[in-house]
């Protein structure tokens, strides 16, 4: 059999970082295939060269049986790949008739867009799903479900030979999971190939036939599903396996036992919108409270809740005497900081300073009368940059210029400088290299020693399974179980995870 | 409106309610200023009161495409000025030359700005003020920074002051355009790309929508628009005038968001566009009443204070319906 | 990576202005008449006084991703108040009073203008294009109202002062420049404010993220610009010792974006080059003098603005990738 993709020896750098080397993917006709890997191992980058987002540096693709030279989205769709990105792609204030047919309407006189015709067709194309709405609402007044399912009947509409599915489910409840595989299901049986990415590997087993699992910008395996299991999948994603296990050993988290002291913060039953509707956690000074969960779980909306970025609607939060902080002005008043998931665009100021990067939250404190008190400011960051091992320049560095994992470095600087009781740190190992990865692992168990309650969340595994004195597992914005260590292993909590039933209230 | 075959009346309203809210308003001032004023339905009144606004109609709907782009340009009242005066020294020609030489000007400071929009990347509102700039310089360097009259023996005038059927000349091509506009936003794939822009221009992009040429076209069509208004302005008052236009960006886009246009882009609607521009100038016609009957006595200053005060209010009930759309369609 | 090349300390982009500004004083001292003499001097620097006011100003608005499309109409209705304090029953009863607020008032009024600018923009959520565009018509608007569009003529050399006065010979609002130019580049380099300005402009989500008071700054920017450009408004009126709500500070919102701009602002925000600006408006007003000068019309040297403007912003793309 013939494969209908094939992309052979891909390469892409961004700026002399590469996202891409020697990656390789076949995709057969009718087939649904499942692309997976952890966050930058290159899954996203892989389908942008496919859809023509992205311009290879090497490599060949070759799409139904001829060479691929797609340059641009259209040029995509015409040759009959279409994508269902992550963020929705579609336009909600528009119909959904027009969402279903733009670029592409049906004409009368060969210039004016024959709406009837068009209804009709978006009509019938939602039919074939057992999908029947009014087509001539905003698309943004029905739920994402629907949402999501026009944007496959847009695919479906267009001919496309290869549709391409980034987290479908992430935002969708069980019911319109149903719904979506259904469809999934509809487009293999018209013998179209679907490429489907996901976190959820529970999903994969049921709908896939075969998995590309990615990591550090390669394929390493392309497993048949049926002929695989959970455990395999996943150790392929982290690539661990026993030898390297051993080898390489355990994060620089576990192994202290410091004294676990006074209550933090006790939340009960709070819910802040629907991404956060129900979150119960207590910590106490001088341990690590390990948040898991699967992308979209609510894991971030609680950090957000408890930093007072997102009000709480329901439930109650108490920081000793004092409620949720209005801000993060006041949170970090009352000696809370939160170290953001999005390095990027919710952390560094770029073209500022490693030293003003590094006393951003502290500047009311290192102030008299509105003015910077530089001395004290360059004593404190000199003794940052000695103590978290910054490798910079001069503190005067631009930081867009130091490397992920020392950007990292300042930013966790800019909240330890602030003296925290509660330290909440949302994937602070992600996209940082291996030896910084440790070295930010050993800063977060000293600074628990020193009685510091830490809430850390975080997609590793072992960071958890070796860090956290307990893990509150969360799911669809609930917070569902608990696990204790001593005695939590990967695979219990692989379990906790992926093989919750969706859906499922404890 | 999409789909003649299962019309729903209540439907149609609350998806309109924006531009629902302006066509009540308007009808409510006429009203007004019927039982009120005793010349306020007169011939003279209805007549002088559309010519003047025509040109202020064309500017808003030319407006209103860039502004569904989520766009905006600041450069129609210049470049109106412009073509007033390019008109002027065209009307010796008679309109047959007039009209498109003008409209071919303004079209020409579009041109300007999508360039300077698409392929420079300049963001809307720089590009616009400079070509504001640019249209102002331009149109005092070739008027001398006089006005230039026009030649009132060709038929040039007759656009601004001739009649038929009791209407202004200028007020039939403004319904004309409006008609074809319409039909250009709700019925062919340029007029709907420009909404999906305004709605997303990244999902536009990915969806594979011709995105500049869609941009291109909203900047070249205001920038007509203008021209069209700068022959209007140049025929309805003999004479070619560089120093007019000045805050006629400020109506139109008052006139576009009055009429339910979201500032943000990705709605708006043509004909509630028209009943905006129609409601802003009945406003003046109305306090022109009052100063006539005394009861007040407002400078024509007031004007741009009011012009302000509306785009104020306007701009506060949105950003309530911007907010309210951003949480619904949030992520 | 140029982006960060320095010479002498000095970011490379500084250099540029330098560039042109030499480029257009050699070419001034060889082709325009009287270049170099003291009278000229005198004159370019009483005009580009208040660009560069105002200019510092705009630059503290863009350094945080904003515009302010008002400070030409702020400057009208400022100008418009100060004959109004002064020369009212009251002012010519206590000319010194008067003449004091007749400054403070109209700059006070000003900064009100300001604080509508910046509630629009921080609170009610505004673009800064949009929410600035209002006053942009009604702030000359509410000028005019007050003046009922006259021309106010006076004689107050007290007032007048601002704009004809001289400091060891060169004029007042050149000193008032440089100080207004010293004490903003303290408050940028040495303040919280100006420590926060920039992380807003730079990357908002990561400065109130960590407890920057985003609002309250942002509002204060505006209030600032405002009041500089209220200042500004006054020295126009005390120059020409008349007060035309028509044209004072016509066009000035161009002029002081296009100085901010070739100082080096980035319209995205993050930078607040104030020197820059001042450098900026040097430029402006050398360009607008050597067209004069040289008989090329004051219409055409409009044309030749919009083109600098488009120039600079399009040469910042360059940067911003560096």
């Amino acid at each position: 059999m013939t494969s209908l993709v094939s992309m052979v020896g891909i390469e892409k750098s961004f700026a002399g970082v590469p996202a891409l080397s020697k990656a390789n993917l076949e995709v057969a006709p009718g087939e649904i295939h499942a692309l997976i890997g952890q966050n930058g191992a290159g899954k996203s980058t892989m389908i942008k060269v496919l859809t023509g987002v992205y311009r290879r540096d090497a490599g060949t693709v070759t799409f139904a049986g001829a060479e691929s030279q797609v340059s641009s989205p259209r040029e995509a769709q015409e040759a009959g790949i279409a994508t269902i990105y992550q963020e929705l792609n579609l336009v909600p204030l528009r119909s959904v008739t027009e969402n279903i047919v733009m670029g592409y309407e049906p004409k009368k006189f060969g210039i004016f867009v024959n709406w009837r015709e068009a209804n009709a067709r978006a009509r019938k194309i939602l039919a074939r799903f057992g999908i029947d709405i009014d087509v001539t609402e905003p698309l943004g007044s029905y739920s994402t479900a629907i949402q999501q399912l026009v944007a496959i009947a847009r695919a479906v509409s267009l001919d496309a030979k290869l549709v391409i599915m980034d987290e479908p489910t992430s935002s969708l409840d069980t019911s319109e999971v149903e719904v979506l595989f259904g469809v999934v299901r509809e487009l293999k049986n018209q013998g179209v190939s679907v490429l489907y990415v996901s976190h959820f590997l529970d999903e994969l087993f049921r709908i896939c036939d075969r998995v590309t699992t990615m990591r550090d910008g390669k394929n390493v395996s392309t497993r048949v599903v049926s002929e695989t299991t959970k455990l395999e999948l996943i150790a392929d994603m982290l690539g661990r396996d026993k030898d390297e296990i051993a080898a390489e050993g355990m994060t620089e988290l576990g192994g202290a036992h410091a004294e676990r002291g006074d209550v933090l913060v006790e939340a009960a039953a709070i819910a802040t919108g629907p991404r956060l509707s129900h979150f119960d956690l207590k910590l106490h000074r001088g341990e690590i409270v390990g948040l898991g969960g699967l992308l979209g779980s609510g894991r971030t909306e609680a950090a957000r809740a408890l930093f007072g970025v997102d009000g709480v609607k329901s439930g109650q939060i108490h920081f000793g005497d004092t409620g949720q902080p209005s801000g993060p002005g006041e949170a970090i008043g009352q000696k809370i900081a939160f170290l953001t998931e999005d390095r990027k665009a919710e952390g560094i100021v770029p073209d500022m300073s490693v030293r003003e990067n590094l006393t951003m939250a502290l500047l009311p404190k290192l102030s008299r009368r509105g003015q910077i008190d530089f001395a004290r400011e360059r004593a404190l960051v000199e003794r940052f940059i000695k103590s978290l091992g910054i490798k910079t320049a001069h503190m005067d560095q631009p930081i867009r210029e130091l490397s992920g994992g020392n950007q990292q470095k300042v930013l966790l600087g800019r909240w330890l400088a602030t003296e925290p009781n509660i330290l909440i740190l949302d994937e602070p190992t992600r996209g940082v290299d291996v030896g910084a990865k440790r070295e930010i692992q050993a800063v977060i168990r000293d600074t628990v020693e020193k009685g510091v309650g830490v809430l850390l969340i975080s997609s590793e595994f072992e960071e958890l399974v070796e860090g956290a004195d307990r893990i509150v597992v969360m799911h669809e914005g609930r917070s569902v179980s608990e696990l204790q260590n001593p005695g939590i292993t990967e695979n219990a909590l692989v379990n906790a995870l992926a093989g919750d039933d969706r859906g499922a209230q404890p | 409106m999409l789909d003649q075959t299962a019309f729903d009346l209540r439907k149609y309203l609350r998806r309109n309610s924006a531009s629902f809210t302006v066509w009540v308003a308007l009808l409510a001032l006429i009203t007004f200023g019927l039982l009120r004023y005793d010349n306020f339905g007169g011939a003279y009144n209805i007549s002088s009161f559309l010519n003047y606004n025509a040109m202020f109609i064309a500017i808003a709907l030319g407006m209103c495409f860039v502004i569904m782009t989520g766009g905006i340009d600041l450069s129609v009242g210049s470049v109106a000025a412009f073509t007033s005066v390019v008109a002027a020294y065209l009307s010796p020609y008679g309109l047959e030359v007039a009209i498109p030489g003008a409209v071919a000007a303004g079209v020409g400071f579009g041109a300007i700005n999508a360039f300077c929009i698409i392929v420079l990347n300049i963001p809307p509102f720089i590009a616009t003020l400079a070509t504001m700039l640019g249209a102002k310089g331009g149109a005092l360097v070739i008027s001398g920074a006089q006005t230039i009259s026009v030649d009132w023996g060709s038929n040039f005038t007759k656009l601004g002051m001739g009649q038929a059927f009791g209407l202004p000349w200028a007020i039939y091509i403004v319904i004309a355009l409006t008609l074809a506009l319409w039909v250009v936003l709700e019925k062919t794939t340029i007029g709907r790309t420009v909404l999906a822009i305004g709605g997303s221009e990244d999902a536009s992009t990915l969806m594979g929508l011709k995105v500049n040429r869609a941009k291109a076209f909203a900047y070249m069509l205001s920038g007509g628009c203008a021209g069209l208004a700068g022959l209007f302005l140049a025929s309805g008052f003999g004479a070619g005038q560089p120093l007019e236009g000045i805050g006629w960006e400020l109506s139109a886009i008052a006139s576009v968001v009055v009429g339910g246009t979201l500032l943000t882009g990705g709605m708006g609607s043509i004909p509630a566009t028209v009943a905006g521009a129609l409601l802003l100038g009945l406003v003046f016609n109305v306090l022109n009443f009052e100063n006539g009957q005394g009861t007040i006595s407002f400078s024509a200053y007031w004007q741009m204070v009011i012009r302000g005060g509306f785009l104020f209010l306007v701009i506060l009930l949105q950003a309530r319906v911007i907010a309210r759309h951003q949480k619904g369609f949030g992520a | 990576m140029t982006g960060t090349l320095k010479i002498g300390g000095m970011p490379l982009r500084f250099h540029g202005g330098i560039a042109a500004l030499i480029i257009l004083l050699v070419f001034n001292a060889l082709f325009t008449p009287n270049f170099l003499q003291l009278q000229t001097l005198f004159v370019n620097i009483s005009q580009v006084a208040t660009i560069a006011i105002v200019a510092m100003g705009m630059t503290l608005v863009i350094a945080t991703g904003g515009i302010d499309l008002s400070v030409g109409a702020v400057m009208a209705l400022a100008g418009a108040l100060a004959p109004l304090i002064f020369l009212s029953d009251f002012g010519v009863a206590n000319p010194a009073l008067g003449v004091a607020l007749a400054i403070a008032i109209p700059v006070v009024v000003a900064g009100l203008c300001g604080v509508f600018n910046g509630w629009m923009v921080a609170v009610v959520g505004v673009q800064p294009i949009i929410a600035t565009l209002i006053l942009f018509i009604s702030g000359r608007g509410i000028a005019q109202v007050l003046t009922n569009g006259n021309l106010q003529t006076f004689s107050n050399p007290a007032f007048s002062t601002l704009g004809t006065g001289k400091i060891l010979g060169l004029p007042f609002q050149g000193w008032l420049a440089l100080v207004i130019a010293i004490v903003l580049s303290l408050v940028i380099a040495r303040s919280t404010f100006g420590r926060y300005l920039l992380a807003i402009g730079g990357n908002e989500k990561a400065a109130y993220l960590s407890g920057g008071p985003v609002k309250r700054v942002k509002i204060a920017a505006y209030v600032i610009c405002a009041m500089l450009a209220g200042l500004a408004g006054l020295i126009v009126v005390a120059i020409n010792s008349a007060s035309d709500a028509a044209r004072n500070g016509n066009l000035m919102e161009l002029d002081a974006i296009a100085a901010a701009v070739v100082g080096g602002a980035l319209l995205q925000g993050g930078r607040a080059p104030i020197f820059g600006a001042v450098l900026g408006a040097v430029i402006i007003q050398l360009v607008k003098y050597t067209l004069l000068a040289n008989g090329v019309e004051d219409e055409v040297a409009l044309i030749a603005k919009a083109a600098i403007i488009i120039l600079a912003v399009w040469l910042q793309q360059f940067r911003r990738r560096a």
